[in-house]
């Protein structure tokens, strides 16, 4: 079940993120979709802050606020892959920062198991990402988000949704 | 199902990138949406009555508001459609601003996203419940961490107000750095004579606890009613004897550090900071003292009057109840000698920094006010300041301007004509002159003008010593030349840190912080004195640089906002929290084991049975049990996991 890793669609597919320029042979014509996860104190803040500051991103990415990354369940991450989500973002508080205390080491422990999983399950590692981004950081939203969206981007939109 | 959408356009921030008319048209296609217009500023006065009349004529039962971040008006419009008569919690934000408009310069890709992400905040409206708020006792006690002029301040003001307030101070004096200042700018104030009234005040007020050379331990609990271990860290004196007589001071044989005085001579093992600290009593250091490092000396023991000093004294941890806290931790003077190795990092010793120039200033620091270089101690007939050292210096990873440093710049070289006398050529290198606050600007003219500072702009590349002189390699940008000056004293105008520590304290208060250690705000116009965790308030320099005027009026703001907190006998708590469906629970105690507050309980049902119970007014609602638990059992009110799911079928199915 595992997909066609299109590397050669890298050059079209990064230009810009009108639909159609993921065109590959093989793969569906159009634009990756993104499903973020993130918590509501650091990485929604963040994302706010990014946006404040009118950091710049592409438009791929859809996020889901929760209250803590430790309310997230992994099987979050696998129903977006099976309906189809060419990436899946995940971010919270840095360690030690998180606003319930331990949450997001709750949380480390599950997506670096799922993490492992979703690659045994013929999903490249580009296409699931976990971090940290903290309220403040408004720059380094911009960068997780804009070298996520590339690297998803070089692999193109995955083919159906099967897992 | 009847949901309404409204469309902000927030001027032009949203409609100048999204088509709002377009997507609020196409609102209506979406199954469940009765109602959906675009409003010019939803937030507005207008824009709220239109969604009330909307909720009354439509009679809807869930809105969704696509607008800015619900960081920024989601307490707008909950309060808004409960006027109107709907639940609260049967509101949904839909975050196109910050998240879209902002982000993304393309219409018809901007309007796209901002469509879906409509879409996806409709898809959870339909899964929300109404939920209602309890109500929980409020403890009227408040915490200040940190005794500079901004916990001063703010303590005596909540004090005032008939507020029971603790003040926690890691040394054994309150004061802060204030305490360690000369004078002030630009009146040219002593600041010893207006800031140890205030000390005093705060020692004899009935209203305030000192508890000095404490620091915090461990916080856990929530707004209203917030547990604080706090450690008193052993002084090996005890100080319900201590008079603060100084003679075991003067009799110590032991030489230690004196950070009071910015190390600039050694203090002794056993100390007092300085003379009017408030407390006034002795603490010993215990890396220096003789008995603790060669076990022999006791001479503070056999010489003190008052039988106070303790050897077998130990650190205490003591548990305290609060309502509220205030965080006011101020700041460390930027560790320069770890930074500029090419300003001699400490090893030329008349390059100096701003602190240590004020305490050789003060008539009371180790020198009695004598200025004088330390390499001889002849008086100087040349001096030479350096501004932004540690502030606006990319190089050292200071991008900041530490805001205050012109301006004591420009005081410090007053003073310096002003004690050795006019004669003295007087230099000061700077990138701009920053001097924005009442009557700053006009000072620094007097500075310039009538006690001939010369100010040279440009940056100094290079400090080294020859013949006795310290060489001053600099440019002169106004010039376009290198300049040389042979100086006899060099003060660095040494920039802010954030305090040593304030990483872990914010780690331990669960509020936000930089990358450099200052606090985080709930909103830098609106919320400047909150945090994002209800009942953590900031004052003063741990939020950012400031100086005194604006840290005591920031102190003051802290204090209005927790007095009004606090004027509440009891307080709302979040209806989103987690709630155990008890039928399906197998008793694995995984939310137990799980939960950082304790919320989940064993209950005894009446057939004997032991369920998981979540106890209301205790959980926070950060649903790690309802990820943990392993038959699903366990919801979170606000986050219905069909919600999500939902969620992210609405964002993959176009």
């Amino acid at each position: 079940m595992a997909e066609v890793n299109n590397n050669q669609a890298s050059g079209a597919a990064t230009q810009g993120a009108a639909p159609g320029a993921g065109a590959a042979t093989g793969a569906p014509d159009r634009d990756v979709k993104i499903v973020g996860i993130v918590c509501n104190w650091c990485s929604y803040a963040g994302a706010d802050t990014a946006g404040v500051g009118r950091f710049k991103q592409p438009a791929n990415l859809r996020l889901i606020r929760l209250p803590c990354t430790g309310r997230i369940d992994p099987l979050f991450a696998l129903k977006a892959f099976e309906k189809g989500a060419d990436g899946v973002l995940i971010s919270g508080c840095h360690p030690g920062d998180c606003h319930y205390s331990e949450g997001n080491y709750y949380a480390r422990r599950k997506f670096e198991l799922a993490e492992r999983m979703i690659h045994h399950l013929g999903i490249p590692k580009e296409r699931f990402k976990w971090t940290w981004v903290s309220a403040s950081e408004g720059a380094r939203w911009q960068k997780v988000v804009t070298d996520f969206v590339e690297g998803v981007k070089k692999l193109g939109p995955r083919e159906g949704k099967a897992l | 199902m009847r949901i309404g959408v409204f469309v902000c356009h927030c001027g032009s921030n949203i409609a100048g990138t999204v088509d709002v008319a377009g997507i609020a048209k196409r609102a209506l296609t979406l199954k469940d949406v009765v109602h959906a217009e675009n409003i010019m500023y939803t937030c507005a006065e207008p824009g709220q009555a239109a969604i009330q009349n909307a909720i009354k004529e439509k009679k809807l039962d869930r809105v969704v508001v696509s607008a800015c971040s619900p960081h920024m008006h989601e307490v707008t419009f909950r309060r808004c459609v409960d006027k109107a008569g709907l639940n609260p919690y049967l509101f949904e934000m839909a975050n196109i601003r910050e998240h879209c408009s902002w982000i993304h310069t393309d219409m018809p890709v901007a309007t796209e996203k901002a469509w879906e992400i409509i879409k996806m905040s409709v898809a959870k409206a339909r899964q929300l419940e109404p939920l209602y708020s309890n109500e929980v006792e409020v403890n009227k006690d408040v915490l200040v961490i940190g005794g500079g002029v901004a916990g001063i301040q703010a303590a005596l003001d909540m004090a005032d107000a008939g507020l029971k307030v603790t003040i926690v101070e890691k040394e054994t004096t309150i004061g802060g750095v204030m305490a360690k200042l000369d004078k002030t700018f630009p009146t040219i104030d002593c600041s010893a004579c207006i800031l140890t009234p205030r000390m005093v005040d705060c020692s004899q007020h009935e209203n305030i606890t000192l508890m000095t050379y404490s620091e915090i331990e461990k916080v856990s609990g929530y707004v209203g009613n917030f547990t604080v271990d706090i450690r008193k860290k052993a002084a090996m004196v005890d100080w319900t004897k201590c008079i603060g007589c100084e003679i075991c001071v003067q009799k110590c044989p032991a030489k230690a550090p004196d950070a009071f005085n910015a190390f600039l001579e050694p203090t002794k093992a056993i100390y007092i900071p300085f003379p009017q600290a408030v407390p006034k009593r002795a603490a010993i250091q215990v890396d220096h003292c003789r008995w603790f490092t060669q076990g022999k000396c006791r001479v503070c023991e056999r010489v003190c009057p008052a039988d106070a000093i303790d050897f077998e004294q130990k650190d205490e941890i003591v548990t305290k109840e609060f309502g509220a806290i205030v965080v006011a931790t101020g700041l460390e003077v930027f560790p320069w000698e770890d930074y500029y190795g090419e300003y001699g990092s400490g090893k030329i010793k008349d390059v100096i920094s701003g602190l240590q120039y004020e305490r050789m200033l003060n008539a009371s620091g180790p020198y009695g006010g004598h200025v004088h270089r330390l390499s001889n101690g002849e008086d100087p007939k040349t001096v030479v300041f350096i501004q932004c050292v540690g502030s606006r210096d990319e190089s050292v990873n200071r991008p900041y301007c530490s805001g205050v440093c012109c301006m004591y710049t420009a005081k410090q070289a007053l003073l310096t004509k002003d004690h050795v006398g006019m004669d003295t050529e007087v230099y000061v290198f700077y990138i701009d002159i920053r001097a924005n606050g009442k009557g700053y600007e006009e000072f620094v003219k007097r500075v310039q003008t009538e006690f001939g500072v010369k100010y040279v702009r440009g940056r100094v590349s290079k400090l080294y010593e020859d013949n006795g002189k310290v060489m001053v390699r600099g440019t002169d940008t106004l010039l376009g030349e290198q300049v040389e000056i042979a100086a006899d004293l060099v003060v660095l105008a040494t920039g802010i840190n954030a305090a040593p520590g304030a990483k872990e304290l914010a780690q331990k208060l669960n509020i936000s912080y930089d990358e450099f250690g200052f606090m985080k705000e709930g909103h830098p116009k609106l919320r400047p004195v909150e945090t994002n965790t209800a009942g953590v308030f900031l004052a003063g320099v741990c939020q950012a640089p400031k100086d005194i005027p604006a840290t005591v009026a920031q102190a003051s703001g802290t204090a209005s906002k927790v007095m009004g907190l606090l004027a509440k006998d009891k307080l709302k708590t979040s209806p989103m929290i987690a709630v155990v469906d008890q039928k399906n629970c197998v008793s694995c105690w995984k939310c137990i084991e799980v939960c950082p507050f304790s919320a989940p309980e064993k209950q005894e049902l009446r057939d004997g049975t032991q369920k998981s119970h979540v106890i209301e007014t205790v959980c926070q609602g950060c649903g790690v049990c309802v990820a943990t638990c392993p038959v699903n059992t366990i919801a979170l009110k606000g986050f219905p996991t069909d919600a999500i799911l939902d969620q992210i079928e609405e964002v993959l199915q176009s």
